[in-house]
């Protein structure tokens, strides 16, 4: 390979940098899994170890509230998106079909589109939606909890889609085929053959999917209602009036809900390179 | 007359099945696509088009939109001294974020790229795993890190370097954009470099161009893809950003995602809202047609 060349101070540069690169990228979250323990009533402050501001949370209704909210969407969200987008994986992938580029291309745009954007575009539509019902019907429907699972399954179909897709491409066309030629109608070559080679993908974009909607505060403050708000929106807010031993324990809850996932896509890509590795032996 | 079906006629039978058989994969398509395909339509779609149409709508003077007298308004008030401001000090600040980003990642892509499979394995998924971490919490973490008496202004005092008073300052919000962004630097510069030929760089050593000189000659140019990529994946979301400058800038100097979203909860002012998400939108899609011209899909 390189770095044969390279001279001895480039290569202590380069050795010293990238161990920066990894102590700016850790520092803050284990400082603040740190302070989360301080006794101090100062946030930033160092004042002996406790673990009262956790023990405070188990007492805070409000925040079990959102934590409810927060699991209850995540989940229902990423049922409904892993299905659509497995779906529309697999119909772009193996299909050619009339609208399939225009598919294509709407399910990109979830992804590019800014936060902002999005959140506007779902206050939008859901004021004018709720006009509609209104006048139509006499409904008087207001945002809550169907709104942000409405507007979370809006942006995470597009991902989930994605991930799939890119396990659909690498996976070998033939056995399908062969499949059919030993007698299986579509729907046993699609449970017996396509579903467990496609499984890790599918597994991989919903646990992205959960990620992002135990993520998401710009688009989720937009369309809450007054009743119904999630974590990370009820803690967003209380962050912007000041930082408080409490918000410590909170954010240090969230960090380990969100190693859990990453634990988890890691340890589901290790077990792929492992099957991967059998198989081609 | 014969019994038997002549050879045409066979041949346009079995074309017929054929064609039918297209006819019914391509429906079977259609079908499994329709669910999704409808929800993106209705719930994605339709409120794009609404964006769009508000955009040219007239905000009475009572705060509510009104969707008859269409006009360019909103569009000729980002060119108002106050939005034209909050739309140079996003670019100004995501272009900082950017090249911040790309001096720092750069280096570490291409020691990443030149170590042991098991090495660069262990650093790629250590680069991961906060890209995964809640975003708010990181952000979060600075706003502790950074907050008077907090541990970087207790550390400066005690070396006898004073406190730092860095929150709800322009390097605040930039330490927290760069924080947020870096892994999407670093992974497309990882993949250029890592598929760098280097026998081409063992060429150009010998033919006795310095090191400096053939990275500036041969390393550089032939990572430029991942180097393009790395900057729009970093500088389309810093010019949207709405969290970090919330929380780490503390709304003093408003940028482009703080505003609209002032348009909207605040300000009561649709159609400019609704005309700047439009732009922000535009400069996006722009980005990501340069992004895959670059060949950042492969990336």
């Amino acid at each position: 390979m390189s770095g044969r060349s390279i001279a001895p101070t480039t290569r202590w540069l380069l050795r010293s940098n990238s161990a920066l690169v990894i102590a700016f990228l850790y520092a803050p979250i284990i400082l603040l899994a740190v302070y989360s323990f301080s006794g101090s009533r100062i946030p930033g402050e160092w004042g002996g170890f406790t673990t009262e501001w956790y023990a405070r949370l188990f007492d805070d209704s409000r925040i079990q509230k959102t934590i409810g909210v927060s699991v209850r969407v995540a989940l229902v969200s990423t049922v409904i998106a892993t299905v659509l987008g497995t779906m529309s994986a697999l119909a772009l992938e193996r299909f050619k079909f009339r609208g399939r580029r225009v598919f294509d291309a709407l399910l990109y745009l979830p992804i590019i589109i800014p936060d902002v954007t999005m959140a506007v575009m779902m206050l939008m539509f859901f004021t004018q939606a709720f006009d509609l019902v209104d006048l139509l019907f006499g409904l008087g429907l207001s945002k809550g909890f169907a709104t942000i699972v409405v507007s979370h399954v809006a942006f995470n179909i597009a991902f989930v889609s994605v991930v799939v897709r890119a396990r659909i491409a690498g996976m070998d066309a033939t056995l399908e085929q062969a499949a059919a030629d030993l007698y299986a109608n579509r729907w046993q070559a699609f449970r017996y053959v396509t579903l467990p080679l496609i499984a890790p993908g599918v597994l991989g974009g919903a646990l992205l999917a959960i990620t992002l909607s135990l993520d998401d505060v710009v688009v989720t403050q937009f369309v809450a209602g007054p009743g119904s708000t999630t974590l990370p929106v009820y803690v967003f807010s209380l962050i912007r009036k000041g930082v408080t031993p409490t918000i410590n324990a909170v954010s240090v809850i969230m960090l380990l809900a969100s190693l859990t996932l990453v634990a988890g896509s890691v340890a589901l890509q290790r077990a792929q390179a492992v099957r991967g590795r059998t198989n081609s032996e | 007359m014969t019994v038997l079906p002549d050879a045409d006629a066979l041949e346009t039978a079995l074309g017929e099945a054929e064609r039918r058989g297209e006819v019914a994969e391509r429906r079977r398509g259609l079908l499994l696509a329709l669910p999704s395909f409808a929800y993106m339509v209705l719930f994605f779609a339709v409120p794009l088009v609404i964006v769009l149409v508000y955009s040219f709508a007239t905000r009475t003077s009572s705060g509510s939109t009104a969707l008859s007298d269409w006009n360019l308004e909103a569009y000729r008030k980002l060119g108002e001294p106050i939005v034209r401001n909050v739309v140079i000090r996003s670019v100004v600040l995501a272009l900082i974020t950017t090249v911040l980003c790309l001096v720092i990642a750069y280096p570490f892509a291409y020691f990443c790229a030149t170590r042991s499979a098991t090495v660069r394995n262990l650093l790629l998924v250590a680069v991961m795993i906060p890209f995964w971490t809640n975003f708010l919490v990181r952000n979060y973490a600075w706003r502790l890190l950074l907050s008077s008496g907090g541990p970087i202004s207790s550390f400066t005092e005690s070396i006898g370097l004073g406190p730092t008073e860095i929150l709800f300052t322009k390097t605040a919000v930039v330490i927290g954009l760069v924080y947020a962004y870096l892994p999407f630097m670093i992974l497309p510069l990882f993949a250029s470099i890592d598929r760098l030929d280097w026998r081409l760089v063992e060429a150009s050593r010998d033919l006795y161009a310095s090191g400096p000189a053939s990275f500036r000659k041969v390393v550089l140019p032939l990572t430029m893809p991942g180097v393009i990529a790395g900057s729009i994946l970093v500088f389309v979301p810093s010019m949207g950003a709405y969290v970090t400058p919330e929380l780490l800038g503390g709304g003093k100097e408003t940028l482009l995602g703080s505003y609209i979203v002032t348009q909207f909860l605040t300000a009561r002012n649709w159609p400019v809202g609704a005309s700047l998400s439009f732009v922000l939108m535009a400069v996006m899609l722009v980005s990501t047609i340069i992004y895959f011209r670059a060949g950042g899909k492969n990336l």
